[in-house]
């Protein structure tokens, strides 16, 4: 395969404008085939503006860009046959029953007629609503719609998957188990275009990209994400009174916060700062029962950045 | 054009509209409503005409003249009046549309062989019923002073006018053919104006958009149960004209049924553009839809009035209206029997305006959000 092969998606100074307001800036992405590429920013930052322009929804201002070969300026109909897109909003049809939703995508995406049922199993499965396929879809729990939709959107098995925000109002476990089954289809090969603002679901991701007020502010592995931005160290300190020991951090000027029943202190150098603080608050009567470096976490690193921009 | 896809969509469309009370009654139960309602309603035929009468003469010869006005069936006597000035009030309470003024000299001047006068007055502002009962009130009193011999009728000419295809003057049966036309124009286009509006507006589209499906497979799989549901309609409509209204249908059922399939296509073509051109908002759809279709298919397809006496801008205007045809068409058809090569012009017009409505509608749609 050659390297330009690799590359799943590509686009160069993307911009898209609606009146006076730019949604999203001139942006630069590369996703490459096979990977979970992860699109990260908070609420209207102009993830599902990109998201639609990659898809084909949307016509793009200014830029230009391939998705799986096809240019995205002329050729989105042909992008359309060979991806999977699951908009932020359920989109199904709320008044037809799961099945007939099934039944009527897999029609859409003209599903060989010897397929069609196994692909419909497999969906049903997938989803855990094989004793609901009866059900009207208005009925259904928001976890089960959105895998439900997931399952609509890869009928046809698609090598492209674009995922607006699938787990937006889904309970932690449903969470989980969405991500258990992009993963899954990741290892079979499909590439996973994916955006959240649930920065705790960074980690699921191969590669990210932080996109704020429609610019792309940081890109890379969660692990390179961590190492460039993050430029102070975490010390994690378990003790037997948090309350009082934050109180005593904060009036000797370390900055900490509770994580849990444990401390996060950021200190510029962990070496030198860890005996330091392990000394004020013994002094204080409190005893430490332990103490270590971590690595930061996404959510740190991404405060930082959006305070820096 | 995938077959597969245009099934798919078909039948997604039609567990929709089974599910959906509001469509179900505007599919079926508006239609035959309006039907009845307007069926009963239109009508140009005057009975029982309320009618003043000021007698000034007293004479049994007057007395004749009035009973003569009313078993003519047209009229009844609401009130008898001593002053000219009552015939105002009555007029002003709608209380009598009709005034008829005796002289004092009435039955003097008969009897002298004499032409004498009698003064009618009639409420000009419903001026249809006026037209109509001046008619009536001339044939009475021909007939009047005929009978009573009073006065020597010789006329030069003797003209018998004869109408046909219609012998009775009957208006149903003129307007039922019309009702017909101006009904399913509406229902057709009303139904298919939701359609799409509706999946933009509840964010179904945005999925629909995302998948290979091509714009003419989208519209074509929209249409069919609609445009089935609409010639249902047509085919309920012409019977309840036929077997209730008793509307006889001189020409062949077969051909009205086959023109009625162009006219519908044209009907569902046209809501499914206009649903396109609202994109997003059923309520403003339904509106588009109910003005383009309701006042041009009732004032100018010649329904109501004759496009021939219209301004000439107006009737060029009227040829924009696919209405327009049809009710030539019905009306033909149903009285007076007419063949397919005499509708030829129409039928050809009426698949022109269907044809041009799809492809617009096509071209208009779009994969896009924006």
């Amino acid at each position: 395969m050659t390297p330009a092969g690799e590359i799943a998606v590509k686009v160069e100074r993307l911009r898209r404008t609606f009146g006076d307001f730019v949604a999203v800036d001139d942006i630069d992405l590369e996703v490459k085939k096979g990977e979970i590429f992860g699109f990260l920013g908070p609420n209207g930052a102009g993830k599902s503006t990109t998201i639609r322009m990659l898809c084909g929804l949307l016509a793009p201002t200014a830029g230009s860009g391939h998705v799986g070969g096809f240019n995205i300026m002329t050729e989105s109909e042909e992008i359309k046959k060979r991806i999977g897109y699951m908009s932020q909003k359920f989109s199904l049809y709320d008044d037809l029953t799961v099945e007939e939703n099934i039944d009527f995508f897999s029609g859409i995406y003209s599903v060989p007629a010897q397929q069609k049922k196994e692909r419909k199993d497999w969906v049903l499965e997938m989803a855990g609503i094989s004793d609901r396929k009866k059900s009207v879809t208005r009925t259904l729990a928001q976890g089960y719609k959105q895998r439900l939709a997931l399952g609509c959107a890869v009928l046809h098995g698609p090598q492209l998957l674009f995922l607006d925000e699938p787990t937006s109002g889904v309970d932690p476990i449903s969470r989980r188990n969405f991500w258990e089954i992009i993963y899954g289809m990741s290892k079979e090969g499909t590439t996973v275009f994916v955006t959240t603002h649930y920065m705790d679901e960074a980690d699921y991701c191969d590669r990210l990209a932080l996109i704020y007020r429609g610019r792309i502010i940081a890109g890379g592995t969660p692990h390179e994400l961590r190492l460039q931005h993050m430029k102070k160290n975490v010390l994690e300190i378990d003790v037997e009174n948090v309350v009082d020991a934050i109180d005593i951090l904060y009036k000797s000027g370390i900055e900490a916060a509770i994580f849990g029943s444990r401390i996060h202190a950021e200190v510029d150098n962990a070496e030198l700062s860890g005996p330091a603080i392990r000394n004020i608050l013994e002094q204080s009567a409190i005893k430490v029962r332990g103490m270590e470096r971590i690595e930061p976490s996404l959510e740190d690193v991404f405060v930082t950045l959006i305070e820096v921009s | 054009m995938k077959l597969l896809r245009i099934k798919a969509i078909a039948k997604k469309e039609l567990i929709q509209i089974r599910r959906d009370p509001l469509s179900l009654a505007i599919a079926f139960l508006m239609p035959v409503m309006q039907l009845f309602i307007y069926g009963y309603a239109i009508t140009f035929d005057v009975n029982n005409i309320k009618t003043v009468v000021l007698d000034r003469d007293r004479s049994s010869l007057s007395r004749e003249l009035v009973s003569e006005f009313e078993s003519s069936g047209y009229f009844t006597i609401a009130a008898y009046i001593d002053r000219y000035n009552d015939i105002d009030t009555f007029f002003k309470m709608n209380r009598a549309k009709v005034a008829i003024i005796i002289p004092e000299r009435f039955s003097k001047e008969m009897k002298a062989g004499k032409s004498a006068q009698v003064g009618v007055i009639l409420d000009g502002s419903d001026s249809n019923t006026a037209t109509i009962a001046q008619g009536y009130i001339d044939a009475v009193g021909l007939l009047f002073a005929q009978r009573s011999g009073g006065a020597k009728l010789s006329p030069a000419v003797d003209m018998r006018g004869r109408v046909w295809y219609n012998p009775e003057l009957k208006s149903r049966n003129f307007i039922i053919p019309g009702l017909i036309v101006v009904i399913m124009a509406v229902i057709v286009a009303l139904l298919t104006s939701l359609t799409v509006a509706r999946e933009w507006e509840r964010g179904t589209m945005e999925q629909l958009i995302s998948t290979p499906v091509s714009p003419a497979e989208l519209i074509v799989g929209k249409l069919i149960p609609y445009f089935c549901i609409g010639l249902a309609d047509i085919l309920m409509a012409i019977s309840v004209g036929v077997f209730w209204f008793g509307v006889p249908l001189k020409g062949s059922p077969l051909l009205l049924i086959l023109l009625a399939m162009i006219f519908t296509f044209g009907g569902v073509s046209f809501g499914i553009l206009i649903s396109i051109s609202a994109k997003g908002s059923q309520a403003i759809a339904s509106q588009m839809a109910l003005l383009s279709t309701f006042l041009p298919s009732f004032l100018l397809s010649g329904f109501m009035f004759a496009i021939s006496n219209m301004p000439a801008v107006l009737q060029l205007v009227t040829y924009i209206f696919p209405a327009r045809y049809f009710v030539t068409i019905s009306k033909g058809i149903f009285l007076k029997g007419n063949s397919a090569e005499m509708l030829a012009w129409e039928a050809l017009l009426l698949t022109l305006f269907g044809i041009a409505v799809f492809i617009l509608a096509v071209r208009k749609f779009r994969k896009r959000m924006d």
